[in-house]
């Protein structure tokens, strides 16, 4: 399926004229180095980890209604063999009227509103393996329509190949106790990889203050269940099993006053159980502190996933996070975001700090740091508590 | 978003008021207050019809060692019958920032509704319009400055008329009615008699001291009617730090609709 759509679009990017003034291409070149600050809990998990990685993207306007866009990504770990890896990000071509637009191709979609934890966004698979966070994604095979009206809009998906999530390997840090092994998947759907997912989407603002979406989704969970597997009983790995699944799912972000609140919420249908969680907060910006041009904003958040007692644990169960972003507002656009998670039946804490900034015009240099204070080993985080991290990245687009 | 010049529609009673206040006016017994309004009102008649524009624009912002950074930004405003204009506003430059853009729909009674799109995330932020004060993107300018400039969001009073760089202005003070959120107590504005030109604007902070000033230059008209400058430029006096606004490609009446305004036309903007 992906050569096939590649080609195809590889085809129609050669066909078109690229003297044309709607040819773009750029993209970014990034190092970066992960230090652990203490041994790994598991077998063969190193400490220090160097990486290279790229981003090409090229963006083609055949017309005024039509356009190309390739956006990818490759990265060459020094130690974690499965973190170097690539993909297409993006390789879709967009046709578009006054009235609907459609995509085809390999693209991105984000559903969701709450600054922590992404419950609701299901159609991209998670890049787990590029970034522990689960902030980055992978390029989904997709027909895309969108019609937007006054009323809101209408969103149709037609998803005919899955992406399987990404896992460190063994020498990874973030991982379970065994490593997971993608050659061992196992499908619910008799057609695997190749079940057809489908989802529809209708968003709309509300009353000039809120922004409202609802879904449905129909395929397989983007999220496996972890199996073990003893197939080599000298090194038993787990091994992911994907289920079919049937999601309805809320986003919404709204002004009041000064404040602004966001909640997400799905319920599911098709594993063992049915289940819903929920996500919601607010965020609340000082403008100008201390006569100065930064902004602070202050973030609350709640997590609750009713699968906590303990069928199918979930790191995200019933947590309370809080957040403080400030943005410094300097030439060098400096930010620095600092963030605590804490999971109120055990205590369990990790406080993440990320800090941003411009080198002249075309370099960007990134510090993150996160630490994990009285993890409680009934909590399925308990994997990572050794996983204590300062990262360095540094950027350069051209 | 460059709609500090582009005073936009009104609804049929202000019409109807700027009338009375016009009849008034020659009769020369209109207080202070209905004088500025009137000045204000008839700027943004002046303005009226313009239907939509884009533009390219050069944001330099620097500080007081004379350090410089550039942004490039394209911009689309739609006029709304009725309502305040729509915005959208697309960052060029820095590459790091790329493919930004600011969605904004003003609105004449209440609040404006702000819309960030992150095109790493393919995400789309509703971000909170009373924020006004802050600054846009790390410039001097603040939201409320680059916001649509509707009239019922202020109260007038004209002071004086004066020569500003060889033109008869009127001279007058604005107070935001959002006073809470506002980062000014008043603006003092220079506006020129023959064509209600914007030239100058002092604004005051909420200690009531003098902290930014704005001059506007280089006027052109466009389709016979409507002034557009070619730059502004604000200087923040306790800071000493400084932004450039220069523009670039005004194309009226393009053919922009509510279909170029909305989250399926911000997610793909390039």
């Amino acid at each position: 399926m992906i050569p096939a759509v590649w080609s195809c679009l590889v085809l129609t990017l050669l066909l078109l004229p690229s003297h044309a003034a709607g040819f773009e291409a750029r993209g970014d070149l990034s190092a970066q180095g992960f230090l652990f600050l203490k041994n790994g809990a598991w077998p063969h998990q190193e400490n220090q980890f160097a990486s290279l990685a790229g981003n090409l993207q090229l963006h083609h306007e055949a017309t005024n209604t039509f356009q190309f866009t390739l956006d990818a990504f490759y990265r060459i770990d020094s130690e974690d063999r499965e973190r170097t890896h690539g993909d297409l990000r993006l390789a879709e071509i967009l046709y578009f009227t006054d009235n609907w637009e459609i995509t085809l191709g390999l693209g991105r979609v984000f559903w969701g509103a709450t600054e922590f934890v992404h419950l609701v966004d299901i159609i991209n698979q998670t890049d787990q393996v590029e970034a522990p966070d689960g902030e980055e994604k992978l390029g989904q095979p997709m027909v895309h329509l969108t019609v937007p009206g006054d009323w809101g809009v209408f969103e149709a998906f037609l998803l005919p190949w899955f992406r399987e999530q990404t896992f460190p390997g063994e020498k990874g840090r973030f991982r379970t106790p065994l490593p997971v092994d993608t050659d061992q998947t196992l499908y619910e759907s008799g057609a695997e990889e190749h079940h057809t997912d489908l989802a529809i989407r209708y968003s709309t603002i509300l009353g000039d203050v809120a922004d409202f979406g609802i879904y449905y989704f129909n395929g397989t969970a983007r999220d496996p269940v972890l199996l073990f597997s003893q197939e080599n009983p000298i090194s038993p790995v787990l091994f992911p099993f994907y289920e079919q699944i049937g999601q309805i799912g809320l986003d919404l972000q709204m002004v009041a006053g000064e404040w602004l609140f966001k909640a997400e919420a799905y319920y599911r249908s098709g594993q063992s159980r049915s289940y819903g969680a929920t996500t919601f907060g607010f965020e609340y910006t000082l403008v100008g502190i201390a006569d100065t041009m930064m902004d602070l904003g202050l973030i609350g958040e709640y997590v609750y996933d009713d699968r906590d007692d303990g069928w199918l644990p979930t790191i995200y169960e019933n947590d309370l996070m809080a957040g403080l972003r400030l943005a410094i507002n300097d030439m060098d656009d400096s930010n620095i975001l600092l963030g605590v998670i804490r999971d109120i039946p055990s205590g369990s804490t990790t406080i993440a700090v990320e800090a941003s900034r411009r080198i002249g015009e075309s370099v960007r240099l990134n510090l993150d740091a996160s630490f994990f204070i009285n993890m409680d080993s009934q909590d399925p985080a308990f994997s990572f508590a050794r996983d204590d991290f300062i990262k360095l990245e540094i950027l350069y687009y051209w | 978003m460059i709609t500090l010049n582009s005073l936009s529609m009104y609804g049929l009673v202000t019409v109807l008021l700027f009338s009375q206040c016009f009849l008034i006016t020659t009769a020369s017994c209109e207080t202070a207050e209905e004088k500025g309004l009137a000045i204000a009102l008839e700027a943004d008649r002046r303005d009226d019809g313009f239907g939509d524009y884009t533009a390219d624009m050069t944001m330099t912002l620097k500080n007081r060692h004379g350090k410089e950074s550039k942004r490039l930004i394209r911009s689309k405003t739609l006029e709304v019958p009725g309502d305040g204009d729509k915005s959208l506003s697309i960052f060029d430059t820095p590459p790091d920032v790329k493919g930004t853009a600011f969605l904004s729909f003003s609105h004449k009674i209440g609040d404006d509704e702000q819309w960030l799109y992150l095109p790493a995330l393919k995400r789309v932020k509703r971000i909170n319009s009373r924020n006004k004060s802050g600054s846009f993107m790390g410039s001097e300018f603040a939201y409320e400055d680059i916001a649509s400039q509707e009239t019922e969001k202020f109260t007038y009073k004209h002071l004086r008329e004066e020569e500003y760089q060889g033109q008869l202005c009127f001279v007058g003070e604005s107070y935001p009615v959002d006073t809470k959120n506002s980062g000014y107590t008043k603006r003092i504005s220079w506006v020129d008699k023959a064509e209600y030109r914007l030239q100058k604007v002092e604004f005051y902070d909420r200690k009531n001291s003098l902290l930014k000033t704005l001059t506007v230059n280089g006027y052109r008209q466009y389709l016979d009617k409507y002034w557009r400058p070619e730059s502004m430029n604000m200087v923040n006096h306790q800071t000493g730090k400084s932004t450039t606004l220069v523009w670039d490609n005004y194309l009226f009446r393009t053919g922009l609709t509510d279909n170029d305004f909305n989250s399926t036309s911000l997610k793909r903007v390039r």
